[in-house]
């Protein structure tokens, strides 16, 4: 009887065993970077979870470099730590052709994939193969303090050029009532300054390197780039601006202490929400300047999500992507916390939207910053890369790190700007030699 | 026989170290402040020292978000758990070194030092494929294993100092009595070195609870410390620096606790050895 009831007792044990994995869930592991709509994902995410019972969602939440050093760790490894990574367009390409992401082929029928935003699908795809779904896109656009500009007699165009912008700097710099005529990045980094100056240096006809991937700092191009850059920060920026990043001018300008910020379009919402800004109501916006080379200093960049090639969950992994990044979830966060909120940038429906354009005063001038951006063509002479602010080879993520530091002193007024670009054009070569670019 | 000091000179060293004091303390404190601040409070410009209006709204946010207490816990055992190991095998190995020494202890002792030397994204890759082999991403053992690793060379020497200002005599009076090695250990060296032993022992707690890099690089959901959870409120673009602060606040509150309790034993630990 005993020995019944312990083999009753075992046999249920290797039942539910057995029947174990047919109800095991399947948990994916989701690296994000910490912004607005990244964390409002988190919160969003029952919508899913509900219609998908076996899926759980674990969050890695981390500042983008920190990410970005963890998730090449682990890609380039396999370590398969992560089931879905938040990753940039810069790193798309470039992961794409080293066999590190998984083509998003399945991403379902009610997908749409013909509504994402041209230029930004072109910027997350190879070898026309979507290798990551955008969650929001973004360009770089000028922001600007409407009060200021009638005070001093002007009228900001909605494209304006370089000398404009001097003009109106100028104009607008009020030293004694602790007004900067404008405030630009000036803290080293590729994503940092070096994202501000190579969009820039775009609109004024240079480029990092050659259809030879001979480096070009020498060139005139970069000369004047440069020289524009630190003269007009010199005479019109704010005090210290050799270490300012995104937060830091965002400070300054929801402060009231910037006439002009061009940056980021994902500021909009920041310097717009009167709870956060002194200027809520006084801000207009334009285009990025040009100098009628046909080429404007905006930038292209979306956080997009990818699975990676290690991951064992990639029909899960697809499931939330295309969940993630659905006109469904846009409609999901406009109910719940208003269009206004909903991540901007990757779908050309929303951009029909007259809600959406209702609530969100920058949305025109974002998605046309958007569509002037053309990462496979992004200068005006050619180039043999892709990347409108960044050039999308592995080598980039260093060399831009130290040309930002170059370009950072000489802001700062320890280095002359020929010496600057005359090291460089130094550092750019030795590289590039290394990397066996050029001989 | 001891100088004797003026009060005057007196005055001006208590005033010196309570201005360098507060000095070392005031981005502490100004974190703690800004964590009280709302986030247009928090950007102020000139800056408000005190919060003009009081909330508890980043903590509440900031809990919301994340689960502290999970990384809280993670944190504890990390430290608490290296630091035990640690000692489990420093103990024995400051021993020998300081009453046994053989002809090269001294180049070992600066061997086990210059590890500490090396950059420690240089063994990253390394690192991770073993972590990765072995099973060990994202477990608190392997966490724990690697705070050990790196910290062993600090206990081991700060022990070692410390076993060197025992006298020699008192341990061979017990051989004489006829105890055994692990009775030496365990009933006459312990007993005396119990103040190095936790001084050893709390700032070894004190470095892994801080430890950034390695807790950082191998966790990722379940294993990740507060240093994980601070990491998570950092952002190049659009950065909220109250609840910034408030996690931060979270984070260091522990430590800060402990280290304000065993402040005694910290200073005796970091001095070892400076006096004869």
């Amino acid at each position: 009887m005993k020995l019944n009831r312990h083999l009753a007792s075992i046999a249920s044990l290797v039942a539910i065993a057995a029947a174990g994995p047919a109800l095991a869930e399947t948990t994916l592991t989701i690296a994000t970077v910490n912004n607005g709509d990244m964390v409002r994902m988190q919160s969003m995410t029952d919508d899913f979870t509900k219609a998908n019972p076996d899926i759980k969602l674990e969050w890695v939440t981390l500042e983008e470099n920190v990410l970005r050093q963890k998730v090449t760790t682990d890609i380039a490894t396999k370590g398969g730590q992560y089931d879905v990574l938040t990753i940039g367009t810069y790193e798309v390409p470039i992961w794409a052709k080293k066999g590190w992401l998984v083509p998003l082929d399945n991403l379902g029928a009610d997908y749409n994939v013909d509504d994402l935003l041209p230029a930004i699908r072109n910027g997350l795809s190879a070898d026309g193969k979507l290798y990551a779904s955008p969650f929001y896109g973004e360009s770089s656009y000028v922001m600007y303090r409407k009060d200021l500009f009638e005070k001093a007699g002007l009228t900001m165009p909605d494209k304006p050029t370089w000398d404009f912008i001097k003009q109106a700097a100028d104009k607008i710099t009020d030293r004694a009532n602790g007004i900067n005529g404008i405030c630009l990045r000036g803290k080293a980094g590729w994503g940092e300054n070096m994202a501000f100056l190579t969009a820039m240096s775009n609109s004024f006809g240079a480029r990092w390197f050659d259809e030879k991937w001979q480096p070009q700092f020498d060139q005139p191009e970069w000369k004047s780039t440069l020289q524009f850059y630190v003269d007009l920060m010199k005479a019109d920026g704010p005090a210290g601006s050799s270490s300012n990043g995104f937060n830091e001018n965002l400070t300054l300008f929801q402060q009231g202490k910037c006439g002009m910020w061009i940056d980021a379009t994902v500021a909009g919402s920041f310097v717009t929400d009167p709870k956060a800004s002194t200027v809520a109501d006084k801000v207009g916006f334009a285009l990025a300047p040009d100098n009628g080379l046909g080429k404007r200093g905006n930038w292209l960049w979306a956080w997009s999500l990818a699975v990676p090639a290690g991951s064992a969950k990639i029909d899960a992994a697809e499931k939330f992507i295309s969940w993630a990044t659905s006109a469904h979830y846009t409609d999901l966060v406009a109910a719940k916390d208003g269009w206004a909120n909903v991540p901007p940038g990757t779908r050309t429906s929303l951009y029909k939207n007259a809600d959406y354009l209702k609530a969100a005063p920058f949305a025109q001038m974002t998605i046309d910053s958007i569509n002037t951006a053309d990462p496979t063509k992004p200068t005006v002479k050619p180039v043999p890369y892709t990347g409108v602010q960044f050039v999308a080879i592995p080598e980039f993520q260093g060399l831009g790190d130290t040309v930002g530091k170059l370009f950072s002193a000489a802001l700062a007024g320890q280095s002359s700007v020929d010496d600057a670009l005359k090291s460089a054009q130094d550092v750019a070569t030795r590289t590039m030699t290394k990397g066996g670019y050029i001989k | 026989m001891a100088r004797a000091i003026s009060p005057q000179k007196k005055w001006t060293f208590t005033i010196l170290a309570w201005v360098v004091a507060l000095i070392l303390f005031f981005p502490i404190l100004w974190t703690i402040l800004t964590a009280f601040k709302t986030e247009g409070d928090a950007i102020l410009f000139p800056p408000a020292f005190l919060p003009p209006h009081w909330t508890l709204e980043n903590f509440v946010t900031v809990q919301t978000r994340s689960d502290y207490f999970k990384h809280f816990f993670n944190s504890m055992v990390i430290s608490i758990g290296s630091s035990l190991i640690g000692l489990v095998i420093a103990v024995p190995a400051a021993w020998s070194m300081a009453f046994a020494p053989a002809k090269r202890t001294k180049d070992i002792l600066m061997w086990m030092l210059s590890t500490k030397m090396m950059p420690a994204v240089g063994v990253l890759v390394p690192i991770y494929l073993i972590f990765k082999n072995l099973g060990l991403l994202d477990t608190l053992t392997g966490l724990t294993g690697i705070m050990t690793l790196i910290n062993l060379p600090i206990m081991v020497w700060m022990l070692y100092t410390y076993f060197r200002e025992i006298p020699v005599d008192i341990l061979e009076a017990s051989r004489m009595d006829g105890a055994v090695l692990w009775k030496e250990i365990v009933y006459v060296l312990l007993p005396m070195a119990i103040p190095g032993i936790a001084s050893t022992m709390l700032l070894n707690i004190i470095l892994a609870w801080n430890e950034a890099f390695w807790t950082l690089n191998l966790s990722a959901a379940n294993a990740a410390p507060l240093t994980a959870f601070i990491a998570s409120y950092s952002s190049p673009e659009g950065l909220f620096w109250a609840k910034l602060s408030a996690a931060s606040t979270l984070a260091i509150a522990p430590i800060l606790v402990i280290g304000w309790f065993s402040q005694k034993q910290l200073v005796r630990g970091m001095t070892f050895g400076a006096v004869k």
